[in-house]
């Protein structure tokens, strides 16, 4: 499904959003800057309720200073039951609340309903879409595309391509705590609870980088858990899918084959696998294309080779309580590891 | 008479105070003194004459809950349960009874895992950083109910196999050093 | 505004027998044997607020961790416990505390009783309630505070991922704090239905006493909730039951709902009394009784039945069926119709009242509409199921927790105590710091939590230690933090004008501002017994009636109470209010020892209830002398016609 926006209601959309938000509006982590028609939905209602709401409570506090400000005589005590009483300012107030309580139901009940239209929108769920299996871990994303032959599933971690213009079915899981996986540009959140399998549905219409972050206190390093999502037209998005499915590329020079060495020799072959290697565990993320993103520890860290280096040294530096452990190498050793995991394109 | 009842509440406060402490803390990256050198670790504890005791470096983790519980994940994520199940044993020996093979020790546990013994046990020696491997020791000593309760993991989020660790009772440790076919 | 009323003021001490009779016993052990409603109250407001001030400076900490991208003041195991322990300190030992200790404190003035029903209750539950406190703040300095948030979603705060005793104390914090909410909630029903003056029909009840009796319904139907998601957390986690283990039939899903049905009335238990004390605070401010008192109430009950149906907006994000999140929408955004209807009446009040002295209660409860209504709004937003999938979990309801309850209940809460503390301690607060308080704090408030809806919109997820330069959300957190630092002074500013009051304020007369409840009928602070003579109401403002008449007759020889018919509030029967004991205190710390000991082990659920049932025992057992006096002027129930109470009485 392609929707495409007229001009004029992006521009309205636009304008709205700057008017409101001017720091959010432009980020790749802004609900008021989307980039598919889900999202879009959501933030034109949004603005909806907004506008509504800041009439409202205008309209009502130049009410209230009216009613404070307004000269009165002053009376004496006696007045008390007097105004109570009073059958004129009595009959005008109950019609007065009587009227705006009216006015109050008819607003709610339409935004109510606005709503409704699109949350009904929201639920459909599309026949074409690509399946993603993504499993909450503390404090990473495990990513799988799911596909029926399963040769050409792609394993990877904290990171998701999509491609533009095409549904995304997001199958929500948890292994351990409750996470939630929230992308604002694209979709609303979903939990991923242990026990249940939640759905998520993505589309962009729009190539972008997109930051996502998990949306549920989930421990320690909660505050350090994103997913990023790129979203690629078609042919780059297969292109993508094709280089994942391939093993690891071999090490092209003896620095790199040393840091194999070291990778199948020390702490790192207990938790991560690198396809085609002797490395098969699955309790960490999938490393056989660890160089093809931007980010590592679920976007702690730029995916640079001396980034890379201090965090096998020291992850704790980083991110206090992540399950990753120290490991210590000689200079050299890490260095040459260093080497190895940033040929893994 | 009251004042005997103030000095008792404020040393079972400090008394408190440090053990929660010790329990609550949570030490990300801690390098724990590890056996080596010339140290009385041995794997058979039968001795002629009188036992001299395993003298070795003591469990940093005994205390601390959240070492305990690392520990217990690390079990499973390292497929300890492979050999070991959930403590009752399979191919590898059960480590919840009173049964110590090769000593019961934190210093015995310590090098248990990281040399590894014969029949199956593999080495993990520069597999596992010392910091996880104290973790393991601790946890293992759980299973059997060497620690206190108030640090001993509970049960885990996944189908119920046994006791959790803090509500096992306490087995005193029987070395049993014989050949393993008349066990 | 000092308006003496001649015919009102004295009702000075008796030093007669009735007056004898409500005298606690000197000095610190009458500090710890009181059962009077008023200095227990006192106690618990103090008590609360100090534990206001514990969670207040927690959220500075965190603010100035926030401040700056990467910050490194505190680390994130510390930064779990301040936000858990902040949000469960203002949640459970403050806000619900506070309200219910107003209650406390003037339910059984504003009825015209001499006492709370079941006072010896009542000090247990002050206890109970400092006890949950001490605790919590203590474990919290052991570094054993709660770390999962003041919600303790499972499996986080389950056996396997919240390693030690923290969140064991964090459920049982919440026993000792919802059995003494339980409590005073029970008391304040009783003493509302059962002990007002002669002549308060139902139609009469003052509107701050019908917010009390909607809040303690609330609270007798909400707590048991909670208490039965703490219990089954404390069992998970100690004796290994399963209720929230996926893997054996439980579901992490459980407690969330068990925890939200409490949750959501919670709010409104924190919220509802606020309605009562603006309510009282405009009437008396609007020189009018407040407009619609049939709609305030009515709002009043209707808010708290809703308030029940609106607790899975709290869960929209967990992948329920639309059909229920359609209905849980309609039902959240239905409720603020009620409470819609209140802001109109009062708005009409203000309107048709005499001239108004914006003095600091009304200045409080000016700052209520300007705030509370934004986070009102906002509430309607985060109803809408579409809506709360982007807004759930990030700042944007951090900032409309704090517009709602800061604005709907911590403003009029803050009213009220500049507009009872004259009532409570016979001193006036400065009106000078009081206006200083209320603007800082009304412009810190602001500067601190409008940014954050922006930063919600922007993508800054809830309960997190730190965030890179890279999100761009440095800019707004610095102004958050300034902000809570200018909200920091105006606290220190209410406690420096509340301590300097007390020693030598200006001397308050028995009604400093006007008021026309029974309240004010009383001296400031009120003597022991309350009303020497009970006074005899014939319409919803006594004091506006031009004479009030009393009951004469009641026994002298005990503390006499004279309990009411439920529906015309006429005489039933005297009863006779308990002396100062201390068995309530002794109870509470067996009680406590109880608690702990389950925290640790469960044969403390085996033995730990024998110390109790000794302490409950020698509480209840009945004491031969007072019984004896009782039946001696006991007046015997006749076949035909109740007990001649009442005559009409010329006023001293």
């Amino acid at each position: 499904m392609m929707g495409r926006l007229s001009n004029a209601r992006f521009r309205w959309l636009a304008v709205g959003c700057a008017l409101l938000a001017p720091p959010g509006c432009s980020s790749n982590h802004a609900a008021m800057n989307p980039a598919g028609p889900r999202a879009r939905s959501i933030a034109e209602l949004m603005l909806g309720f907004v506008s509504v709401s800041t009439v409202v409570y205008l309209i009502v506090s130049a009410v209230l200073v009216w009613a404070i400000a307004r000269r009165r005589r002053a009376g004496t005590s006696d007045d008390w039951l007097q105004r109570g009483s009073s059958e004129q300012s009595n009959v005008r107030s109950r019609q007065v609340i009587s009227w705006a309580t009216a006015l109050t139901v008819l607003i709610l009940l339409t935004l109510a309903l606005c709503d409704y239209f699109v949350m009904h929108g929201l639920s459909s769920r599309p026949t074409d879409s690509l399946r993603i299996l993504v499993t909450g871990h503390q404090y990473w994303w495990e990513v799988e595309y799911d596909d029926p032959d399963p040769s050409r599933r792609v394993r990877t971690a904290n990171e998701l391509h999509i491609p533009v213009g095409k549904p995304v079915e997001l199958v929500l899981t948890s292994q351990d705590v409750i996470h939630s996986m929230w992308m604002p540009n694209l979709s609303g959140k979903k939990d991923l609870i242990p026990g249940h399998q939640n759905t998520e549905v993505l589309l962009a219409d729009r190539p972008g980088t997109f930051s996502g972050q998990c949306a549920e206190f989930c421990g320690l390093q909660h505050a350090k858990m994103r997913l990023m999502v790129y979203a690629e037209p078609p042919k780059q998005f297969a292109a993508w899918k094709q280089a994942q499915l391939q093993d690891a590329r071999n090490p092209s020079n003896d620095i790199q084959r040393h840091g194999l060495e070291v990778f199948e020799s020390s702490t790192c072959i207990l938790c991560h696998t690198i396809q085609g290697t002797q490395a098969a565990a699955t309790v960490a993320p999938d490393l056989t294309h660890l160089a093809s993103r931007t980010t590592i520890a679920a976007g702690a860290l730029p995916n640079t080779q001396s980034n890379l280096a201090s965090w096998i040294l020291a992850p704790h530096r980083f991110k206090p309580g992540v399950q990753m452990p120290a490991t210590q190498l000689q200079p050299d050793d890490l260095a040459a590891l260093a080497a190895y995991l940033a040929s893994l394109k | 008479m009251s004042s005997r009842f103030l000095e008792l509440a404020v040393v079972a406060l400090i008394a408190l105070t440090l053990l929660g402490c010790e329990r609550e803390s949570r030490r990300f990256s801690d390098s724990p003194a590890t056996p080596r050198g010339v140290q009385t670790i041995r794997q058979s504890e039968l001795q002629p004459g009188s036992s001299i005791p395993t003298s070795g470096p003591p469990s940093p983790y005994d205390d601390n809950a959240y070492a305990v519980s690392q520990g217990k994940q690390l079990f499973e994520w390292f497929n300890c349960k492979g050999c070991h199940a959930d403590g009752g044993g399979s191919i590898g020996p059960a480590l919840m009874d009173e049964k110590w093979i090769y000593g019961s020790a934190p210093a015995n546990i310590y090098a248990t895992i990281v040399e590894g013994r014969p029949n199956g046990m593999p080495s993990f020696r520069d597999k596992i950083p010392p910091q996880q491997v104290w973790q393991l020791v601790a946890y293992v000593r759980s299973l059997s109910g060497q620690l206190r309760k108030d640090v001993e993991p509970s049960r885990a989020d996944h189908l119920f196999t046994r006791k959790s660790e803090s509500s096992s009772p306490k087995s005193a440790p029987v070395s049993s050093s014989a050949p393993r076919d008349t066990q | 505004m000092t308006e003496h009323r001649n015919s009102r003021e004295t009702q000075r001490p008796q030093p007669g027998e009735e007056g004898r009779q409500w005298l606690d016993p000197p000095g610190f052990y009458g500090w710890l044997t009181t059962v009077d409603h008023k200095r227990i109250g006192r106690r618990y407001i103090v008590t609360a607020f100090l534990f206001f001030a514990c969670a207040g400076l927690m959220a500075l900490t965190m603010r100035l961790q926030l401040a700056r991208p990467n910050g490194h003041l505190v680390g994130p195991d510390f930064y779990n416990q301040l936000f858990s322990t902040h949000g469960s300190i203002m949640m459970f030992l403050f806000a619900v505390p506070v309200m219910q200790a107003m209650g406390v404190y003037l339910v059984p003035l504003q009825v015209g009783a001499r006492n709370i029903a079941f006072s010896r209750l009542n000090a247990f539950s002050y206890w109970m309630f400092a006890f949950g406190g001490i605790m919590i703040l203590t474990v919290f300095a052991l570094n054993t505070g709660p770390e999962a948030g003041w919600f303790s979603y499972v499996p986080l705060a389950g056996p396997q991922y919240s390693a030690g005793k923290r969140q064991d104390f964090w459920a049982q914090m919440i026993t000792f704090t919802e059995a003494a909410s339980l409590i005073v909630a029970i008391e304040l029903i009783v003493t509302a239905f059962k002990l007002r003056a002669p002549g308060m029909t139902l139609n009469r009840v003052p509107l701050f006493v019908w917010a009390q009796v909607v809040t303690s319904f609330m609270v007798l139907f909400a707590m048991p909730s909670v208490m039965l998601a703490s219990s089954f957390l404390m069992s998970d986690r100690l004796v290994s039951t399963q209720f929230f283990n996926p893997a054996e039939g439980g579901d992490a899903l459980l407690w969330q709902h068990l925890f939200w049905f409490f949750g959501h009335p919670e709010v409104y238990i924190i919220f509802v009394p606020a309605l009562g004390i603006i309510s009282a605070i405009i009437g008396t401010f609007a020189r009018r009784p407040p407009f619609g008192y049939l709609a305030l109430v009515l709002s009043l009950v209707v808010t708290a039945f809703l308030a029940f149906g609106l607790w899975v907006h709290h869960m929209f994000a967990t992948g329920l069926p639309p059909l229920g999140m359609s209905f849980f929408t309609a039902a959240s955004i239905l409720i603020a119709i009620p409470t819609g209807v209140q802001i109109f009446c009062w708005i009409a009040t203000l309107a048709t009242g005499g001239r108004l002295e914006i003095r600091t209660p009304l200045l409080f409860v000016i700052g209520f509409f300007f705030i509370f209504i934004i986070g009102g709004l906002t509430g309607v937003m985060l109803a809408s199921a579409s809506l709360d999938s982007q807004l759930h979990d990030n700042y944007f309801v951090v900032a409309h927790l704090h517009y709602v309850l800061i604005g709907g209940a911590v403003f009029p809460l803050f009213g009220g105590v500049y507009y009872w503390f004259p009532k409570m301690t016979g001193r006036m607060l400065s009106e000078l710091a009081g206006k200083w308080n209320f603007w800082l704090f009304f412009i810190g408030f602001n500067m601190t939590f409008f940014p954050m809806h922006i930063l919600g919109l922007d993508g800054m997820t809830r309960r997190i230690y730190t965030y890179d330069a890279a999100s761009g959300w440095g800019n707004l957190n610095l102004l958050a933090t300034v902000g809570a630092i200018i909200i920091g002074l105006s606290v220190v500013v209410f406690f420096a004008n509340v301590l300097v009051s007390m020693r030598s304020g200006a001397r308050a007369a028995p009604d400093p501002w006007g008021g026309k409840t029974l309240e004010w009928a009383t001296q400031s602070p009120p003597e022991p017994c309350n009303f020497p003579r009970i006074p005899v109401v014939e319409s919803r403002y006594p004091l506006a009636e031009p004479e009030l008449a009393y009951v004469t007759g009641l026994p002298t020889q005990f503390r006499a109470m004279l309990v009411t018919r439920l529906h015309d509030a006429a005489p039933d029967h005297v009863t006779a209010d308990p002396y100062p004991t201390i068995w309530p205190l002794l109870s509470a710390l067996a009680t406590t020892v109880f608690f702990i000991g389950t925290v640790f082990t469960p044969w403390g659920l085996v033995w730990g209830p024998v110390p109790v049932a000794i302490a409950l025992t020698c509480w209840f057992w009945p004491k031969a002398k007072e019984v004896e006096i009782q039946r001696r002027v006991e007046i015997k129930p006749q076949a035909a016609r109740p007990a001649p109470v009442l005559r009409a009485g010329a006023t001293p």
